[in-house]
């Protein structure tokens, strides 16, 4: 059976890792290469980068960084960030990447779902989205959650796969940061109308939380989080070995 | 030296860095003496079935590569590259493969409800014994991502993975190989097969 996965998420911006995890003795690790190798050892099922850089040669740094990552980690990467064309695409592919994440890019032009899907397959496009609560319905954002795009986020996400997303990562504003759980409705909405792979993000704050992600969306197949694998609030690998006395399919 | 065949489908970055991670020679290349002097070959391959075999047969590889397998060479498959390795793919219409193993590829049933592609980890239940497995225990993970499978090729089964149906996982003939998963996005897990592939008859 298909297992579900934990998915770290790291934003890189001057080839570092911005809020590095803690480890012990040592403040702050930032190093994007030593952190992807620890989250490896403890049992992450995929790993994400955002870049995070606005300035082109910073982006010669990240695609650097991916590349040191790549070259010596072999599970699944995903990369997104600054993704607006095909040349983006080729760009992060060509250094390792498996799936790249288009937000904003896609907002602005659809059609690059179509396009990248067309050239790399849909298992590579993934669309990720912001979705926050406007006037009782669901609304899609931009610019880092700041913006109102006024799209509904139901209909996008069924856009999103006529088009040839691969994959959604749907990340609700409203629990992002509150580490009071999943946004359990927002997800069962989008879950109930596409077939797709999802990755739920936002309002992860302990292992229970995962827990009820699973249990209460089985569609759901993955789980994001940032913070509480940085701060190590949450060891990846007793989640996933609560997951399992929990009956919940996962890699150990 | 292992010679990955380079025909322009998919990303051979990982595959390229887990042999070096291994410490064993590889070369990615389309050049035919290069893959006639290796000791064994590597056929990945993302994409669609049709357009691959086409891009190996535009680039005259196919009959250097059954020469090579004719010959004893050992030759592993990796995802699509499994795939071309049976006699016919239904990918957007039917296909001829390089015929090396008995069988054909066909669509994922979407009927069953289940997400296609089938992507993630999955579980590899093994069915025989096959050297390519020596350090994979029953219930190993490893990462798919496909939306055709293998089919009527149960003389060349070794594992499954169960997705609302049985899905051929790793194949095998004497020296003819394939894994439906990715050994190189596989973690320790598909370093350990790879490694088990580069080991072969040494």
């Amino acid at each position: 059976m298909l297992t579900k996965r934990i998915i770290p998420c790291l934003d890189i911006r001057d080839g570092k890792v911005v809020k590095g995890v803690n480890f012990e003795g040592i403040k702050d690790v930032d190093d994007p290469v030593a952190l992807a190798r620890y989250y490896n050892e403890s049992g992450a099922d995929e790993l994400v980068f955002y870049d995070i850089t606005a300035s082109v040669e910073q982006r010669q740094l990240f695609t650097d960084v991916l590349k040191k990552v790549a070259e010596q980690i072999f599970i699944p990467l995903t990369v997104g960030g600054s993704i607006k064309s095909l040349e983006d695409f080729d760009r992060v592919l060509k250094c390792g990447a498996d799936k790249v994440s288009i937000n904003t890019g896609a907002l602005l032009d659809p059609s690059l779902i179509d396009r990248a899907a067309e050239k790399y397959g849909k298992q590579c496009v993934v669309l990720s989205m912001d979705v926050k609560r406007v006037n009782g319905k669901f609304n899609v954002f931009t610019k880092g959650g700041r913006e109102d795009t006024g799209i509904d986020a139901i209909a996008w996400a069924i856009e999103g796969e006529k088009r040839g997303a691969g994959e959604l990562v749907v990340n609700s504003i409203d629990t992002d940061g509150v580490k009071g759980g999943f946004d359990i409705e927002m997800l069962k909405a989008i879950s109930d109308v596409v077939n797709l792979p999802i990755i739920a993000s936002g309002g992860a704050g302990s292992k229970e939380h995962f827990k009820e992600l699973f249990q209460a969306l089985p569609k759901i197949d993955a789980g994001l989080a940032a913070s509480i694998f940085h701060f190590k609030e949450v060891n990846i690998m007793d989640l996933k070995q609560y997951l399992k006395q929990e009956n919940i399919e996962v890699r150990l | 030296m292992i010679a990955i065949i380079d025909y322009g489908v998919g990303n051979l970055f990982s595959l390229k860095s887990s042999l070096k991670y291994l410490n064993v020679p590889g070369i990615v290349t389309a050049d035919e003496a290069l893959i006639n002097s290796s000791s064994k070959i590597i056929l990945p391959g993302v994409g669609a079935f049709g357009d691959a075999i086409k891009r190996l047969e535009s680039i005259g590889l196919i009959p250097a590569i059954l020469n090579n397998v004719k010959q004893g060479k050992p030759l592993l498959g990796i995802c699509l590259g499994m795939q071309l390795l049976f006699e016919r793919g239904m990918e957007f219409g039917t296909h001829k493969g390089l015929g090396l193993l008995q069988g054909e590829v066909v669509p994922l049933d979407a009927n069953m409800g289940l997400k296609i592609p089938h992507m993630g980890w999955n579980s590899l239940d093994i069915r025989q014994y096959h050297p390519l497995l020596k350090y994979v225990k029953q219930g190993d993970y490893v990462y798919f991502v496909h939306s055709y499978h293998a089919s009527k090729c149960s003389n060349s089964l070794v594992a499954t993975a169960n997705y609302g149906i049985d899905v051929s996982a790793v194949v095998a003939n004497k020296n003819v190989m394939g894994t439906q998963f990715h050994p190189e996005k596989s973690g320790s897990i598909g370093l350990k097969i790879l490694k088990a592939f580069c080991e072969l008859g040494a």
